[in-house]
This record gives C-alpha cells, sequence and structure tokens, in this order.
C-alpha cells in the first residue's frame, strides 16, 4: 500500500525519472533474524497476521513443526524448520523466519512491467502496490528467494511490506515487536550490520560454531533483511536460502540486451521497408488484358 | 472452413475479366482470425515490453485487462496456426522450383521480376514465413503457457520460469519480423496480393507474373465456388 509519507527511489516499468529519488536524507532500514536465538515460536507468523489482517491461510501438517510449506499470498511471515545432525550425532535445529528480503537490487522490481506496480522507497522497503499490478507474475520469476506470491481470485501478487505503514509512522515490524527472545532486531541497516557482526564474533568465539556468520547476500546489492546463521557457509540448510542469490541471469538477459537488441530490430526493420519503398516502390502487374485475349 | 482443396480453383464465370480465386472463403476467415488476434498480441504485448510503450494497454482496457485477454486471445492465435497447418502445408513444402527461385531473390527484391523462374502458389519468403509462424506460434503457446501458470510452476522448477521469459522474447521477437515484412509485402509492395485475401481473388495476369505453375495449374479448371 502506498505510504505518503515513505519516498521513492524505484520504480517498476517505469519510463521516466523517478520523483523521489535523493530529495530525502533517509537512512536504510533493516531487519536482523538472529536464527541462533530463534525458539519457533511463530509469534511473528500471528503477529503479521494480525497487523496485516491477512485471510487465514490454511495450515498443513507435514510431521513437522513447519506451518506450511512457503509462505502464501496471505501468510508472508513463515519460520522454516529444519533439523540438522551436529558433529557428536546429537540433533539441532535450525529456524529460520522466511520472509521478503527486501533486497538493495530487487529482482521483482526489474522484472514488472506495471508502471508503479513494485516501488523501492528511499529507506529500502520494497513493496508492492496492487492497484497497479496487472497479474503478469513476472515478479515470481525475478525474485531470488521465491517470495511473490499471486492470489488467484483477484490476481494481484503479494509480499511482506516490512511493515511500510508502521515503518513510516516510526514504529518497527509487527513481527519484531512480537518476538519474545529477542532474535528480531529493527534499525539502521548500519547498526543491525554492526549488531549482527558481533553476534556472529560472539558465537564464533564463545559457542563453539566456527562458521557462524552473517548473511548479507552482496548478488543482489545487500538485503533489508539480514540473517546471523550458526553456520555462514551453508545457507541452503535453513530451508533453501540460497548462498549466492542474485536477479536470475535470464531475467538479466531479457531485461537489457534482448530488450535493446529487439528494439532496433523492430525499429530496423520499419526503417527497413519503408526505404525498400522508396527505392523499388510496388511490384506492379503489366496490364492484364491485353494479355488476356488470345 | 470445409475447403482444405491445395489449389483453389477459377470461377466459372472469370471469363472476361480474368479473375481466379486464390483464397477460398474459409482461408480469408482463417487469415484474418489469425491477424487480427495477432495484432491484438503484438500490441498488448509491446505495453508489457517497454515502460515507454505502457501506454497501449489503454486502448485495451488498461493493464489488468490487457493482461487477462492476452493468453486466451493467444489461444485463438495457436489454433489458428495449427489449422493452417491443416490446410495449407501441402503448399508450403520447399520444391525444386524455390530452390531455384530462391537463388534469384536479389531480383525479386529489386522488383526485377521478369529475371525469376516460376513458381508454384506461394514463393519461398511466403512459405518461410508459414513455418516462422507455425514454429513461432507454437514456441510462443508452450512458452506462454508456462508464463500464465508461473505461480503454479514450483521452485525447483524455476529454470522452466527463466527459459519461459526468454523463449517467449525471442519467439515473439522472430514472428515480429516476419510480421513486419508480410504486412509491408501484402499491403504496400505487392500490389494485388491485399485485395486477394480480402475477396479471394487475383487477376490471371497477376497469377502468370507471381506464381505461374499455379496459374497452369488452375487457369482452366471449373470453380468449386460460385
Amino acid at each position: 500500500m502506498s505510504q505518503a509519507t515513505l519516498r521513492i527511489k524505484k520504480i517498476s516499468g517505469h519510463a521516466g525519472p523517478v520523483p523521489g529519488a535523493g530529495t530525502q536524507r533517509e537512512f536504510q532500514v533493516c531487519k536482523l533474524v538472529d536464527t541462533t536465538t530463534c525458539i519457533g515460536c511463530k509469534a511473528c507468523e500471528v503477529a503479521c497476521q494480525e497487523w496485516n489482517d491477512l485471510p487465514f491461510a490454511a495450515t498443513t501438517f507435514d510431521n513437522t513443526y513447519q506451518t506450511m510449506p512457503q509462505t502464501e499470498w496471505n501468510f508472508w511471515n513463515l519460520i522454516k524448520f529444519n533439523e540438522r545432525p551436529k558433529e557428536d550425532g546429537t540433533m539441532m535445529w535450525l529456524m529460520r523466519k522466511d520472509q521478503c528480503m527486501h533486497c538493495a537490487e530487487p529482482g521483482c522490481l526489474a522484472a514488472c512491467p506495471a508502471d508503479g506496480a513494485i516501488v523501492q522507497y528511499t529507506n529500502g522497503i520494497v513493496d508492492f502496490q496492487q492497484d497497479r499490478c496487472i497479474g503478469c507474475g513476472y515478479c515470481i520469476t525475478g525474485c531470488p528467494f521465491d517470495v511473490p506470491k499471486l492470489n488467484p481470485s483477484t490476481k494481484k501478487v503479494h509480499k511482506c511490506t516490512l511493515c511500510a505503514d508502521r515503518v513510516s509512522q516510526s514504529l518497527e515490524p509487527a513481527c519484531i515487536k512480537a518476538c519474545p527472545t529477542g532474535c528480531l532486531h529493527f534499525g539502521s541497516k548500519d547498526d543491525m550490520k554492526d549488531l549482527a557482526e558481533k553476534r556472529a564474533r560472539q558465537l564464533r568465539m564463545y559457542s563453539g560454531f566456527d562458521k557462524a556468520g552473517v548473511y548479507d547476500p552482496p548478488g543482489v546489492g545487500g538485503t533489508g533483511v539480514i540473517y546471523v546463521l550458526h553456520d555462514a557457509t551453508n545457507p541452503e540448510a535453513y530451508g533453501g536460502l540460497p548462498a549466492k542469490p542474485s536477479i536470475p541471469w535470464a531475467v538479466k538477459l531479457w531485461k537489457t540486451p534482448l530488450k535493446w537488441l529487439g528494439n532496433l530490430a523492430m525499429v530496423g526493420g520499419l526503417i527497413g521497408v519503408t526505404l525498400h519503398y522508396l527505392r523499388f516502390g510496388p511490384k506492379t502487374v503489366p496490364d492484364s488484358k491485353a494479355e488476356e485475349r488470345p | 472452413m470445409s475447403t482444405t482443396s491445395a489449389i483453389p480453383h477459377t470461377r466459372a464465370q472469370s471469363g472476361s475479366e480474368g479473375r481466379i480465386l486464390r483464397y477460398t472463403f474459409g482461408e480469408r476467415v482463417l487469415h484474418w482470425v489469425a491477424a487480427l488476434s495477432y495484432v491484438y498480441l503484438l500490441l498488448t504485448s509491446l505495453a508489457f515490453w517497454s515502460p515507454y510503450l505502457f501506454w497501449i494497454a489503454m486502448f485495451f482496457g488498461g493493464g489488468p485487462t490487457a493482461r487477462f485477454w492476452h493468453p486466451w486471445m493467444g489461444l485463438i492465435f495457436a489454433a489458428s496456426v495449427v489449422w493452417m497447418y491443416r490446410i495449407w502445408h501441402r503448399d508450403m513444402r520447399t520444391i525444386a522450383a524455390d530452390r531455384e527461385w530462391g537463388k534469384h531473390v536479389g531480383d525479386y527484391i529489386r522488383n526485377q521480376d521478369e529475371n525469376l523462374p516460376p513458381i508454384g502458389r506461394f514463393n519461398i519468403g511466403q512459405k518461410q514465413f508459414f513455418w516462422l509462424m507455425l514454429f513461432g506460434g507454437i514456441a510462443l503457446l508452450l512458452s506462454g503457457v508456462a508464463l500464465w501458470l508461473v505461480n503454479d510452476i514450483p521452485w525447483s522448477w524455476r529454470w522452466l520460469r527463466y527459459t519461459a521469459v526468454l523463449v517467449h522474447a525471442v519467439a515473439a521477437l522472430l514472428t515480429i519480423g516476419g510480421f513486419i515484412i508480410h504486412v509491408y509485402m501484402g499491403t504496400a509492395m505487392v500490389r494485388g496480393g491485399f485485395t486477394s485475401i480480402i475477396r479471394g481473388e487475383v487477376s490471371a495476369s497477376w497469377a502468370r507474373m507471381h506464381h505461374r505453375l499455379w496459374y497452369e495449374q488452375v487457369k482452366d479448371k471449373p470453380s468449386l465456388e460460385t
């Protein structure tokens, strides 16, 4: 939904300048998810449903704690539960709060053809404007995290807004508010990055997680949601968090070189046939009647 | 649409003016179903292709409406090219005369038609356009279905999403190239061509000049249509 107090940095499918770029002294906001202190209570899931007034999504039971296999158009915040054997043979939980990552370089926005259907605010939040969405689903193809989901009856795509409505009023997102362990933090990107690095260092030095680290993938320009992982070398273990996410190469190829090549070819074709006509003119048939009669 | 005859015949009463039936009523209807659905698909696709052309969607009821109808119109177009295959594929095979004609395509482009060897009902350019639209149409249909149902393609099959956007764009561009040349030749360049696909008839001298082998076959046959 549109937030009047948030100014716009990037606009999908937009011809011409972007009104908000560079007009505001705005810092990047960021959500920090410390997977090492998550207890999987799902308070963030409930808070998200409550604040955003989402109709209930059907839950599925597959012998795990996980509410459903993946986020849905009406379920934007999902804890992914994964059990993994440790070196000593015991098991440990990897629990990761999955939601839109609010990429600095959003693949959804790059793929979207509808003017203004996806915007990035100057504070880094990537937001879908359903009133401008045409329902083509290109954002689904563009996203490296499989986040946008289509509402089949309205043909509009939905995802986590990072509570843009709350953030624009200086409130933290609903999920942050609900977390009982303090594994969720919200603040400026710089502060959250510092806090995350500090926590990762602590895990490496005192908790025996030698590979602990911060997930802030550079392939998408960094994200507005960052994770502290016990094992930053294997993000895939946390319910399919991609190790090196970036805008899919097919989408990059399609939206830049192919587009300009295609535009050149189409304009070139029109110019070509025009020049042909000017140079050679039409093909006319010699007068028929004289030839018809034997 | 029942007439699938490879060779339409001259009209019985064609005597004085020497008019020859080039496209049957069914062929003309089919051509225009394909043409109008293709133009709709082309214009709406240009709206989705470039932000600078998104305004085109306004003429088709706005972005969501254009997006809603585009795939359904695509099914109509795909069905029409498949039907074209059914009625025209025998006529569209390349024959020896076409290869000979193809060597002189430069003369054709320069309007030096007197240097061209005689050919059948279609020249090799028309045949290549037919196959381009058939295979292009099939590629557009298959990739288009994947784009249509993208929300139902599981994450593990995401290569299909990526392949579909590329195949759809490349196939569309190839057919647009053919379309530009086809429309130019059919309306501006080859005089008599546009009338033939509207009214179905060409003059005997037109047939003799452009498709002499076909003309020799059909000039004396009585018409099946009246």
